[in-house]
Protein backbone atom coordinates (compact mmCIF):
# COMPACT_ATOMS: atom_id res chain seq x y z
CA UNK A 1 0.00 0.00 0.00
CA UNK A 2 1.35 3.58 -1.08
CA UNK A 3 0.61 6.17 1.50
CA UNK A 4 1.31 9.90 -0.30
CA UNK A 5 0.62 12.86 1.50
CA UNK A 6 1.55 16.46 2.10
CA UNK A 7 4.33 17.38 5.20
CA UNK A 8 4.07 18.68 8.69
CA UNK A 9 7.47 18.98 9.75
CA UNK A 10 8.32 18.76 13.32
CA UNK A 11 11.64 18.42 15.48
CA UNK A 12 13.03 16.68 17.92
CA UNK A 13 11.38 15.33 21.75
CA UNK A 14 7.82 15.70 20.23
CA UNK A 15 6.30 14.45 23.37
CA UNK A 16 2.70 12.84 24.37
CA UNK A 17 1.62 15.86 25.54
CA UNK A 18 2.00 17.84 22.83
CA UNK A 19 0.24 15.34 20.80
CA UNK A 20 -2.74 15.13 22.81
CA UNK A 21 -2.52 17.55 25.99
CA UNK A 22 -3.28 15.52 29.25
CA UNK A 23 -6.50 17.80 29.71
CA UNK A 24 -8.42 16.10 27.07
CA UNK A 25 -7.92 12.40 28.20
CA UNK A 26 -11.31 12.47 30.09
CA UNK A 27 -12.15 11.37 27.04
CA UNK A 28 -10.82 8.39 24.52
CA UNK A 29 -13.32 9.22 21.55
CA UNK A 30 -10.86 9.02 18.56
CA UNK A 31 -13.08 12.12 16.66
CA UNK A 32 -12.59 14.38 19.84
CA UNK A 33 -8.92 13.62 20.11
CA UNK A 34 -7.99 14.30 17.02
CA UNK A 35 -9.72 17.97 17.58
CA UNK A 36 -6.93 18.73 19.62
CA UNK A 37 -4.12 16.77 18.53
CA UNK A 38 -0.53 18.39 18.05
CA UNK A 39 -2.27 21.51 19.77
CA UNK A 40 0.50 22.87 21.94
CA UNK A 41 2.57 22.12 19.02
CA UNK A 42 1.11 24.01 16.59
CA UNK A 43 -2.56 25.32 17.21
CA UNK A 44 -3.67 24.91 13.63
CA UNK A 45 -2.78 21.54 12.89
CA UNK A 46 -6.00 19.97 13.83
CA UNK A 47 -8.11 22.48 11.71
CA UNK A 48 -5.65 22.03 8.49
CA UNK A 49 -4.68 18.75 8.20
CA UNK A 50 -6.03 16.72 5.06
CA UNK A 51 -6.62 13.10 4.94
CA UNK A 52 -3.71 11.35 4.29
CA UNK A 53 -1.41 13.89 5.35
CA UNK A 54 1.80 12.92 7.32
CA UNK A 55 4.02 14.09 9.69
CA UNK A 56 7.99 13.86 9.84
CA UNK A 57 9.95 14.72 12.57
CA UNK A 58 13.56 14.57 14.23
CA UNK A 59 14.52 12.29 16.99
CA UNK A 60 12.44 10.59 19.90
CA UNK A 61 8.88 10.78 18.79
CA UNK A 62 6.35 10.36 21.15
CA UNK A 63 8.43 10.61 24.27
CA UNK A 64 6.86 10.46 27.73
CA UNK A 65 3.73 8.79 28.57
CA UNK A 66 2.38 5.53 27.58
CA UNK A 67 -1.27 7.44 26.31
CA UNK A 68 -2.63 5.55 23.20
CA UNK A 69 -4.76 8.24 22.80
CA UNK A 70 -1.26 9.90 21.25
CA UNK A 71 -1.23 7.54 18.06
CA UNK A 72 -5.08 7.15 18.49
CA UNK A 73 -5.28 11.09 18.25
CA UNK A 74 -2.61 11.40 15.13
CA UNK A 75 -4.25 8.12 13.14
CA UNK A 76 -8.08 9.74 13.90
CA UNK A 77 -6.83 13.45 12.48
CA UNK A 78 -6.28 11.60 9.24
CA UNK A 79 -2.77 11.21 9.19
CA UNK A 80 -1.55 8.14 6.89
CA UNK A 81 1.85 7.47 8.61
CA UNK A 82 4.54 9.36 11.10
CA UNK A 83 8.17 9.22 9.69
CA UNK A 84 10.66 10.10 12.46
CA UNK A 85 14.48 9.56 12.73
CA UNK A 86 13.67 7.44 15.98
CA UNK A 87 10.45 6.86 18.13
CA UNK A 88 10.19 6.45 21.79
CA UNK A 89 10.00 2.93 23.14
CA UNK A 90 6.16 3.15 24.12
CA UNK A 91 4.47 5.20 21.41
CA UNK A 92 6.34 2.62 18.81
CA UNK A 93 4.93 -0.44 20.41
CA UNK A 94 1.49 1.43 20.77
CA UNK A 95 1.68 2.85 17.23
CA UNK A 96 1.74 -0.76 15.87
CA UNK A 97 -1.04 -2.09 18.01
CA UNK A 98 -3.44 0.99 16.86
CA UNK A 99 -3.05 0.16 13.51
CA UNK A 100 -1.04 3.53 12.68
CA UNK A 101 1.88 3.31 10.36
CA UNK A 102 4.84 4.16 11.59
CA UNK A 103 8.97 4.51 9.69
CA UNK A 104 12.35 5.04 11.14
CA UNK A 105 14.43 6.82 8.24
CA UNK A 106 17.22 9.27 9.83
CA UNK A 107 17.66 10.87 6.68
CA UNK A 108 14.64 12.49 5.00
CA UNK A 109 14.37 15.65 7.70
CA UNK A 110 17.36 17.69 6.98
CA UNK A 111 15.66 17.38 3.14
CA UNK A 112 12.53 18.42 3.51
CA UNK A 113 10.43 21.50 3.49
CA UNK A 114 7.03 21.46 5.60
CA UNK A 115 4.51 21.12 2.94
CA UNK A 116 6.62 19.04 0.71
CA UNK A 117 4.27 15.59 -0.71
CA UNK A 118 5.86 12.81 -0.03
CA UNK A 119 4.89 8.79 -0.73
CA UNK A 120 5.30 5.58 1.72
CA UNK A 121 5.54 2.63 0.16
CA UNK A 122 3.94 0.90 3.58
CA UNK A 123 5.24 -2.68 2.63
CA UNK A 124 9.06 -1.80 1.43
CA UNK A 125 9.70 1.40 3.52
CA UNK A 126 10.19 3.24 0.68
CA UNK A 127 10.27 6.89 0.49
CA UNK A 128 10.05 9.42 -2.52
CA UNK A 129 9.84 13.00 -2.25
CA UNK A 130 7.81 13.84 -4.93
CA UNK A 131 8.61 17.17 -4.57
CA UNK A 132 12.47 17.02 -4.93
CA UNK A 133 12.22 13.75 -6.43
CA UNK A 134 14.79 12.60 -3.52
CA UNK A 135 14.34 8.23 -2.54
CA UNK A 136 14.77 7.39 0.80
CA UNK A 137 14.65 3.71 2.47
CA UNK A 138 13.06 3.50 5.72
CA UNK A 139 14.21 0.97 8.38
CA UNK A 140 12.78 -2.30 8.52
CA UNK A 141 9.74 -3.17 9.89
CA UNK A 142 10.80 -5.96 13.04
CA UNK A 143 9.19 -9.39 11.89
CA UNK A 144 7.12 -9.68 15.11
CA UNK A 145 5.56 -6.87 14.49
CA UNK A 146 5.46 -7.92 10.86
CA UNK A 147 3.07 -10.58 11.96
CA UNK A 148 0.90 -8.54 14.38
CA UNK A 149 0.44 -6.65 11.37
CA UNK A 150 -0.87 -9.55 9.55
CA UNK A 151 -2.74 -10.73 11.87
CA UNK A 152 -4.71 -7.44 11.98
CA UNK A 153 -3.33 -6.20 15.35
CA UNK A 154 -2.61 -7.33 18.81
CA UNK A 155 -6.21 -7.82 19.84
CA UNK A 156 -6.68 -10.29 16.44
CA UNK A 157 -3.51 -11.99 17.37
CA UNK A 158 -4.56 -12.58 20.81
CA UNK A 159 -7.95 -13.76 19.65
CA UNK A 160 -6.18 -15.96 17.52
CA UNK A 161 -4.24 -17.63 20.78
CA UNK A 162 -7.09 -17.66 22.73
CA UNK A 163 -8.54 -19.67 20.20
CA UNK A 164 -6.23 -22.27 19.86
CA UNK A 165 -6.14 -22.71 23.76
CA UNK A 166 -2.71 -21.35 23.89
CA UNK B 1 26.54 -17.13 30.29
CA UNK B 2 26.72 -13.87 32.33
CA UNK B 3 23.81 -12.01 32.79
CA UNK B 4 22.72 -8.76 33.98
CA UNK B 5 19.89 -8.49 36.63
CA UNK B 6 17.08 -7.22 33.96
CA UNK B 7 18.31 -9.97 31.88
CA UNK B 8 18.27 -12.61 34.48
CA UNK B 9 14.44 -11.32 35.28
CA UNK B 10 13.59 -11.93 31.74
CA UNK B 11 15.30 -15.35 31.06
CA UNK B 12 13.37 -16.26 33.95
CA UNK B 13 10.08 -15.16 33.13
CA UNK B 14 10.58 -16.21 29.81
CA UNK B 15 11.25 -20.05 31.14
CA UNK B 16 14.57 -19.87 30.00
CA UNK B 17 18.20 -20.78 31.17
CA UNK B 18 19.36 -17.64 29.22
CA UNK B 19 18.57 -14.13 26.65
CA UNK B 20 20.66 -11.57 25.35
CA UNK B 21 19.58 -8.46 24.18
CA UNK B 22 17.99 -8.50 20.99
CA UNK B 23 16.21 -11.41 21.31
CA UNK B 24 11.95 -11.45 21.45
CA UNK B 25 10.75 -13.50 24.07
CA UNK B 26 7.08 -13.69 25.65
CA UNK B 27 7.28 -13.43 29.52
CA UNK B 28 4.47 -14.27 31.74
CA UNK B 29 3.54 -11.02 34.12
CA UNK B 30 3.52 -10.80 37.92
CA UNK B 31 1.27 -8.39 37.83
CA UNK B 32 -0.68 -5.71 35.71
CA UNK B 33 -1.98 -1.96 36.29
CA UNK B 34 -3.57 0.58 34.92
CA UNK B 35 -5.43 3.95 35.64
CA UNK B 36 -8.24 5.58 35.26
CA UNK B 37 -6.75 7.46 31.99
CA UNK B 38 -5.65 4.21 30.00
CA UNK B 39 -7.90 1.71 31.53
CA UNK B 40 -11.30 2.54 29.66
CA UNK B 41 -8.87 2.08 26.63
CA UNK B 42 -7.66 -1.03 28.05
CA UNK B 43 -11.13 -2.68 28.48
CA UNK B 44 -12.97 -1.70 25.49
CA UNK B 45 -10.07 -3.73 24.20
CA UNK B 46 -9.64 -6.79 26.51
CA UNK B 47 -13.66 -6.57 25.76
CA UNK B 48 -13.18 -7.15 21.90
CA UNK B 49 -11.30 -10.31 22.63
CA UNK B 50 -14.04 -12.08 23.39
CA UNK B 51 -13.14 -13.58 26.83
CA UNK B 52 -15.30 -13.19 30.31
CA UNK B 53 -12.69 -13.61 32.73
CA UNK B 54 -9.20 -11.97 32.84
CA UNK B 55 -6.52 -14.48 33.84
CA UNK B 56 -5.89 -13.50 37.14
CA UNK B 57 -8.26 -11.18 39.36
CA UNK B 58 -5.49 -11.25 41.94
CA UNK B 59 -2.87 -9.84 39.63
CA UNK B 60 -4.50 -7.09 37.53
CA UNK B 61 -4.45 -3.76 39.57
CA UNK B 62 -6.53 -0.91 39.03
CA UNK B 63 -6.06 2.67 40.04
CA UNK B 64 -8.07 5.36 39.34
CA UNK B 65 -5.60 8.39 40.28
CA UNK B 66 -5.24 10.66 37.89
CA UNK B 67 -8.55 12.69 37.46
CA UNK B 68 -9.55 11.49 41.26
CA UNK B 69 -11.71 12.66 43.09
CA UNK B 70 -13.54 12.93 39.82
CA UNK B 71 -12.76 16.84 38.04
CA UNK B 72 -15.55 16.65 36.09
CA UNK B 73 -18.60 14.73 34.75
CA UNK B 74 -16.48 12.95 31.90
CA UNK B 75 -13.57 11.89 34.28
CA UNK B 76 -16.90 10.05 36.54
CA UNK B 77 -17.70 8.54 33.12
CA UNK B 78 -14.54 7.01 32.66
CA UNK B 79 -13.87 6.45 36.55
CA UNK B 80 -17.42 4.17 36.74
CA UNK B 81 -16.67 2.37 33.94
CA UNK B 82 -13.22 1.28 35.53
CA UNK B 83 -15.28 0.69 38.64
CA UNK B 84 -18.07 -1.26 37.05
CA UNK B 85 -15.16 -3.51 35.42
CA UNK B 86 -13.38 -4.26 38.58
CA UNK B 87 -16.67 -5.19 40.56
CA UNK B 88 -17.71 -7.14 38.00
CA UNK B 89 -14.64 -8.85 37.14
CA UNK B 90 -14.05 -9.16 41.58
CA UNK B 91 -10.71 -7.78 41.13
CA UNK B 92 -8.94 -7.89 44.36
CA UNK B 93 -6.82 -4.75 43.87
CA UNK B 94 -9.23 -1.88 43.07
CA UNK B 95 -8.10 1.43 45.02
CA UNK B 96 -11.35 2.88 45.28
CA UNK B 97 -10.81 6.76 46.32
CA UNK B 98 -10.59 6.86 50.33
CA UNK B 99 -8.59 3.84 50.19
CA UNK B 100 -6.72 4.87 46.48
CA UNK B 101 -3.06 5.96 46.17
CA UNK B 102 -1.00 7.40 43.66
CA UNK B 103 -0.57 3.75 41.96
CA UNK B 104 3.59 3.83 42.06
CA UNK B 105 3.16 4.91 45.50
CA UNK B 106 0.63 2.70 46.00
CA UNK B 107 1.39 -0.89 44.82
CA UNK B 108 4.92 -1.52 46.45
CA UNK B 109 3.35 -0.08 49.55
CA UNK B 110 1.02 -2.94 49.75
CA UNK B 111 3.09 -5.12 49.12
CA UNK B 112 1.99 -6.00 45.31
CA UNK B 113 5.37 -6.14 43.61
CA UNK B 114 8.30 -7.41 45.82
CA UNK B 115 12.19 -8.45 43.59
CA UNK B 116 12.52 -10.73 40.54
CA UNK B 117 8.81 -9.41 39.63
CA UNK B 118 7.86 -9.13 36.18
CA UNK B 119 5.31 -5.86 35.71
CA UNK B 120 3.82 -4.05 33.03
CA UNK B 121 1.66 -0.74 34.00
CA UNK B 122 -0.23 1.19 31.12
CA UNK B 123 1.73 3.98 32.75
CA UNK B 124 4.99 5.27 31.60
CA UNK B 125 6.43 5.93 35.43
CA UNK B 126 5.31 1.43 36.10
CA UNK B 127 9.43 1.64 35.56
CA UNK B 128 9.53 2.72 39.48
CA UNK B 129 9.17 -0.76 40.85
CA UNK B 130 12.81 -1.51 39.66
CA UNK B 131 13.71 0.00 42.81
CA UNK B 132 12.71 -3.51 44.42
CA UNK B 133 14.82 -5.09 42.11
CA UNK B 134 11.89 -5.85 39.93
CA UNK B 135 11.45 -5.50 36.11
CA UNK B 136 9.18 -3.07 35.13
CA UNK B 137 7.91 -0.85 32.37
CA UNK B 138 4.78 0.94 30.98
CA UNK B 139 2.85 -0.09 27.80
CA UNK B 140 0.06 1.25 25.97
CA UNK B 141 -3.74 -0.03 26.89
CA UNK B 142 -3.59 -2.34 23.98
CA UNK B 143 -0.79 -4.05 25.38
CA UNK B 144 -2.16 -3.74 29.00
CA UNK B 145 -5.71 -5.56 27.44
CA UNK B 146 -3.64 -8.55 26.31
CA UNK B 147 -1.68 -9.48 29.02
CA UNK B 148 -4.70 -9.01 30.83
CA UNK B 149 -6.42 -11.71 28.65
CA UNK B 150 -2.90 -14.12 28.48
CA UNK B 151 -0.84 -13.66 31.90
CA UNK B 152 1.82 -12.95 29.66
CA UNK B 153 3.30 -10.26 27.37
CA UNK B 154 6.46 -10.06 24.65
CA UNK B 155 9.58 -7.91 25.14
CA UNK B 156 12.61 -7.37 23.27
CA UNK B 157 15.38 -7.64 25.74
CA UNK B 158 17.11 -4.71 26.21
CA UNK B 159 20.62 -3.80 26.07
CA UNK B 160 21.67 -2.20 29.63
CA UNK B 161 23.74 1.10 30.64
CA UNK B 162 25.56 0.69 33.76
CA UNK B 163 25.37 4.19 35.68
CA UNK B 164 27.99 3.67 38.96
CA UNK B 165 27.50 6.79 41.59
CA UNK B 166 30.92 7.17 43.54
CA UNK B 167 31.34 8.44 47.22
CA UNK B 168 28.92 9.83 49.79
CA UNK B 169 25.99 12.09 48.97
CA UNK B 170 25.97 15.94 50.05
CA UNK B 171 23.31 17.30 52.05
CA UNK B 172 19.84 18.26 50.13
CA UNK B 173 21.05 16.10 47.57
CA UNK B 174 18.91 12.44 46.82
CA UNK B 175 17.78 10.35 44.29
CA UNK B 176 15.87 13.18 42.64
CA UNK B 177 18.98 15.11 41.77
CA UNK B 178 20.65 11.98 41.10
CA UNK B 179 18.52 11.15 38.49
CA UNK B 180 17.94 14.61 37.01
CA UNK B 181 21.55 14.90 36.73
CA UNK B 182 21.72 11.75 34.71
CA UNK B 183 19.48 12.76 32.55
CA UNK B 184 21.05 16.09 31.87
CA UNK B 185 24.47 14.29 30.96
CA UNK B 186 22.68 11.65 28.49
CA UNK B 187 19.47 13.53 27.53
CA UNK B 188 15.88 12.29 27.11
CA UNK B 189 16.92 9.76 24.83
CA UNK B 190 20.18 8.60 26.19
CA UNK B 191 18.80 5.47 27.23
CA UNK B 192 16.11 4.74 24.31
CA UNK B 193 15.06 1.34 24.52
CA UNK B 194 17.46 0.51 26.97
CA UNK B 195 17.80 -0.87 30.74
CA UNK B 196 18.91 1.79 33.00
CA UNK B 197 20.99 0.05 36.15
CA UNK B 198 22.03 2.24 38.89
CA UNK B 199 24.35 1.12 41.27
CA UNK B 200 27.51 2.15 43.35
CA UNK B 201 28.37 3.18 47.44
CA UNK B 202 25.82 6.48 46.56
CA UNK B 203 22.77 3.80 45.60
CA UNK B 204 23.51 1.99 48.64
CA UNK B 205 22.99 5.26 50.60
CA UNK B 206 19.60 5.60 49.41
CA UNK B 207 16.60 4.80 51.45
CA UNK B 208 14.00 2.83 49.35
CA UNK B 209 11.60 5.95 48.85
CA UNK B 210 15.05 7.66 47.03
CA UNK B 211 15.65 4.88 45.22
CA UNK B 212 11.53 4.45 43.85
CA UNK B 213 12.48 8.28 42.52
CA UNK B 214 15.45 7.70 40.72
CA UNK B 215 13.80 4.20 38.80
CA UNK B 216 10.54 6.65 38.45
CA UNK B 217 12.41 8.61 35.61
CA UNK B 218 14.18 5.95 33.90
CA UNK B 219 11.41 6.77 30.99
CA UNK B 220 12.68 10.43 31.15
CA UNK B 221 16.00 9.29 29.68
CA UNK B 222 13.86 6.56 27.15
CA UNK B 223 14.65 4.02 29.26
CA UNK B 224 12.97 1.11 29.33
CA UNK B 225 13.44 0.14 32.99
CA UNK B 226 15.30 1.46 35.48
CA UNK B 227 16.75 -1.17 37.66
CA UNK B 228 18.77 -1.10 41.40
CA UNK B 229 20.51 -4.62 42.70
CA UNK B 230 17.91 -5.55 45.98
CA UNK B 231 20.09 -5.36 49.50
CA UNK B 232 19.24 -5.32 53.19
CA UNK B 233 17.47 -2.15 52.57
CA UNK B 234 15.08 -3.49 50.27
CA UNK B 235 15.25 -6.86 52.23
CA UNK B 236 14.01 -4.34 55.80
CA UNK B 237 10.72 -3.24 53.17
CA UNK B 238 9.76 -5.95 51.69
CA UNK B 239 9.78 -8.13 54.57
CA UNK B 240 6.28 -8.84 56.37
CA UNK B 241 4.91 -6.48 53.40
CA UNK B 242 5.17 -8.12 50.25
CA UNK B 243 2.71 -10.69 49.39
CA UNK B 244 4.02 -13.22 46.97
CA UNK B 245 7.16 -15.03 47.36
CA UNK B 246 9.94 -13.12 46.02
CA UNK B 247 13.90 -13.34 44.76
CA UNK B 248 16.69 -11.59 44.79
CA UNK B 249 18.53 -11.38 41.57
CA UNK B 250 21.82 -9.58 40.91
CA UNK B 251 24.11 -9.15 37.70
CA UNK B 252 26.87 -10.95 37.46
CA UNK B 253 30.28 -9.36 37.75
CA UNK B 254 30.99 -10.00 34.42
CA UNK B 255 27.83 -8.97 32.49
CA UNK B 256 28.39 -6.96 29.22
CA UNK B 257 26.85 -3.55 29.17
CA UNK B 258 26.45 -0.64 26.26
CA UNK B 259 27.70 1.92 28.12
CA UNK B 260 29.16 1.90 31.46
CA UNK B 261 28.94 5.99 32.88
CA UNK B 262 30.70 6.71 36.49
CA UNK B 263 29.91 9.65 38.19
CA UNK B 264 31.33 11.43 41.64
CA UNK B 265 27.97 12.58 43.95
CA UNK B 266 30.34 14.43 45.86
CA UNK B 267 30.66 17.20 42.93
CA UNK B 268 26.77 16.84 42.64
CA UNK B 269 24.45 19.46 44.09
CA UNK B 270 20.51 19.83 44.24
CA UNK B 271 19.74 20.02 40.88
CA UNK B 272 16.71 21.95 38.92
CA UNK B 273 15.46 20.99 35.31
CA UNK B 274 14.19 24.30 33.07
CA UNK B 275 11.49 24.10 31.00
CA UNK B 276 10.98 22.09 28.16
CA UNK B 277 12.56 18.96 28.94
CA UNK B 278 13.70 17.13 31.74
CA UNK B 279 17.54 17.00 30.52
CA UNK B 280 17.54 20.66 31.02
CA UNK B 281 18.91 20.07 34.42
CA UNK B 282 21.98 22.20 36.13
CA UNK B 283 22.33 23.20 39.69
CA UNK B 284 20.67 25.20 41.81
CA UNK B 285 23.49 27.21 42.41
CA UNK B 286 23.41 28.64 38.73
CA UNK B 287 19.35 28.99 38.26
CA UNK B 288 20.01 32.73 38.45
CA UNK B 289 16.60 34.55 39.83
CA UNK B 290 13.55 32.96 39.01
CA UNK B 291 10.72 33.93 40.15
CA UNK B 292 7.85 31.06 40.94
CA UNK B 293 3.91 31.22 41.65
CA UNK B 294 3.31 28.00 42.49
CA UNK B 295 5.16 24.77 44.17
CA UNK B 296 4.22 21.55 44.03
CA UNK B 297 5.15 18.65 46.02
CA UNK B 298 3.87 15.22 45.59
CA UNK B 299 3.62 12.68 42.54
CA UNK B 300 4.99 8.97 41.77
CA UNK B 301 8.16 10.66 41.84
CA UNK B 302 8.51 11.97 45.16
CA UNK B 303 5.29 12.05 47.15
CA UNK B 304 6.31 9.54 49.94
CA UNK B 305 7.18 9.69 53.57
CA UNK B 306 11.03 10.98 53.22
CA UNK B 307 9.79 13.99 50.49
CA UNK B 308 7.49 15.32 53.19
CA UNK B 309 9.43 14.80 56.33
CA UNK B 310 12.30 16.43 53.94
CA UNK B 311 9.84 19.64 53.06
CA UNK B 312 8.51 19.93 56.83
CA UNK B 313 12.28 20.18 57.34
CA UNK B 314 12.56 23.08 55.53
CA UNK B 315 9.56 24.61 55.96
CA UNK B 316 9.16 24.46 60.00
CA UNK B 317 8.04 27.74 61.19
CA UNK B 318 8.94 29.17 58.20
CA UNK B 319 5.77 31.45 55.79
CA UNK B 320 4.91 30.46 52.42
CA UNK B 321 5.75 33.52 50.00
CA UNK B 322 2.80 35.85 49.97
CA UNK B 323 2.64 35.51 45.78
CA UNK B 324 2.66 31.53 45.70
CA UNK B 325 0.87 29.06 45.89
CA UNK B 326 1.94 25.42 47.68
CA UNK B 327 0.27 22.39 47.19
CA UNK B 328 1.39 19.57 48.92
CA UNK B 329 0.27 15.95 47.58
CA UNK B 330 0.99 12.59 49.63
CA UNK B 331 1.00 9.74 47.71
CA UNK B 332 -1.08 7.61 49.78
CA UNK B 333 -3.91 7.61 52.05
CA UNK B 334 -1.14 5.76 54.54
CA UNK B 335 1.43 8.58 53.67
CA UNK B 336 -1.48 11.21 54.42
CA UNK B 337 -1.85 9.07 57.81
CA UNK B 338 1.72 8.87 58.48
CA UNK B 339 2.57 12.27 57.96
CA UNK B 340 -0.37 13.90 59.96
CA UNK B 341 0.73 11.89 62.76
CA UNK B 342 4.16 13.11 62.36
CA UNK B 343 3.18 16.57 63.30
CA UNK B 344 3.79 17.29 59.70
CA UNK B 345 0.47 18.80 59.13
CA UNK B 346 0.73 21.34 61.27
CA UNK B 347 4.31 22.71 59.73
CA UNK B 348 2.75 22.46 56.34
CA UNK B 349 -0.70 24.69 57.31
CA UNK B 350 1.30 26.95 60.13
CA UNK B 351 3.69 27.46 56.47
CA UNK B 352 0.40 28.41 54.75
CA UNK B 353 0.18 25.46 52.22
CA UNK B 354 -2.48 23.62 50.67
CA UNK B 355 -2.69 19.76 51.65
CA UNK B 356 -4.40 17.41 49.07
CA UNK B 357 -5.65 13.98 49.03
CA UNK B 358 -4.14 11.79 46.84
CA UNK B 359 -3.90 12.33 43.46
CA UNK B 360 -1.70 12.75 40.25
CA UNK B 361 -3.81 15.99 39.87
CA UNK B 362 -1.69 18.59 38.87
CA UNK B 363 1.69 16.85 37.75
CA UNK B 364 0.02 16.16 34.19
CA UNK B 365 -2.09 19.31 33.92
CA UNK B 366 -5.50 17.27 35.11
CA UNK B 367 -6.54 19.31 38.35
CA UNK B 368 -5.75 20.73 41.49
CA UNK B 369 -3.11 23.52 40.55
CA UNK B 370 -3.49 24.15 36.78
CA UNK B 371 -1.24 27.06 35.43
CA UNK B 372 -2.33 30.23 34.02
CA UNK B 373 -0.51 31.88 30.55
CA UNK B 374 2.84 33.07 31.58
CA UNK B 375 2.80 31.34 34.95
CA UNK B 376 5.63 28.80 36.55
CA UNK B 377 5.84 26.66 38.88
CA UNK B 378 8.50 24.50 40.43
CA UNK B 379 7.62 20.74 41.39
CA UNK B 380 9.16 17.80 43.00
CA UNK B 381 6.91 16.25 39.80
CA UNK B 382 8.97 14.50 36.74
CA UNK B 383 7.85 16.21 33.25
CA UNK B 384 8.28 20.17 32.42
CA UNK B 385 7.07 19.65 28.90
CA UNK B 386 5.22 22.78 27.25
CA UNK B 387 1.60 22.47 28.58
CA UNK B 388 2.51 19.88 31.20
CA UNK B 389 0.54 22.08 34.13
CA UNK B 390 -1.69 23.94 32.41
CA UNK B 391 -1.37 26.72 29.93
CA UNK B 392 1.00 26.50 26.66
CA UNK B 393 2.73 29.19 27.90
CA UNK B 394 3.43 27.92 31.43
CA UNK B 395 6.33 26.58 33.25
CA UNK B 396 7.37 24.27 35.21
CA UNK B 397 10.94 23.52 37.20
CA UNK B 398 11.49 19.96 38.56
CA UNK B 399 13.60 19.89 41.42
CA UNK B 400 13.44 17.68 44.85
CA UNK B 401 11.00 18.62 47.98
CA UNK B 402 13.81 20.50 49.90
CA UNK B 403 14.42 22.95 47.02
CA UNK B 404 10.74 22.99 46.19
CA UNK B 405 9.94 24.03 49.72
CA UNK B 406 12.51 26.62 49.95
CA UNK B 407 11.72 28.01 46.74
CA UNK B 408 7.56 28.31 47.85
CA UNK B 409 9.35 30.49 51.22
CA UNK B 410 11.35 33.14 48.74
CA UNK B 411 9.11 32.78 46.01
CA UNK B 412 12.01 31.69 43.63
CA UNK B 413 14.38 28.89 42.74
CA UNK B 414 16.33 28.66 45.69
CA UNK B 415 18.88 26.37 47.68
CA UNK B 416 17.12 24.85 50.96
CA UNK B 417 20.22 26.98 52.98
CA UNK B 418 18.77 29.38 51.91
CA UNK B 419 16.19 29.29 54.27
CA UNK B 420 17.73 27.46 56.89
Amino acid sequence: MKLQGKVWKFGNDVDTDLIIAARYLNSSDPAELARHCMEDADPRFASRVQPGDIIVAAKNFGCGSSREHAPIAIKAAGVSCVVAKSFARIFYRNAFNIGLPIFECPEIIDELKEGDTITVDAATGAITNLTTGKKYQAAPIPDFMRQIIEAGGLINYVKGRVKQGV
Amino acid sequence: MPMTITEKILAAAAGKDSVKPGELINARVDLVLANDITAPVAIKEFQKIGLERVWDKERVALVPDHFTPNKDIKSAEQAKLVRDFAHCQELTNYFEVGRMGIEHCLLPEQGLVGPGDVVIGADSHTCTYGALGAFATGVGSTDLAAAMALGETWFKVPESMKFIYNGRLNKWVGGKDLILYTIGKIGVDGALYRAMEFCGEAIRQLSMDGRFTMCNMAIEAGGKNGIIEPDEITRQYVEGRTKRPYTFYTSDPDASYAEVYEFDVTKIEPQVAFPHLPENARPVSEAGRVDIDQAVIGSCTNGRMEDLRLAAEVLKGKKVNKRVRLIIIPGTQEIYRQAMREGLFEIFLDAGAVISTPTCGPCLGGHMGILAKGERCIATTNRNFVGRMGHAESEVYLANPAVTAASAVTGRISHPEEVL
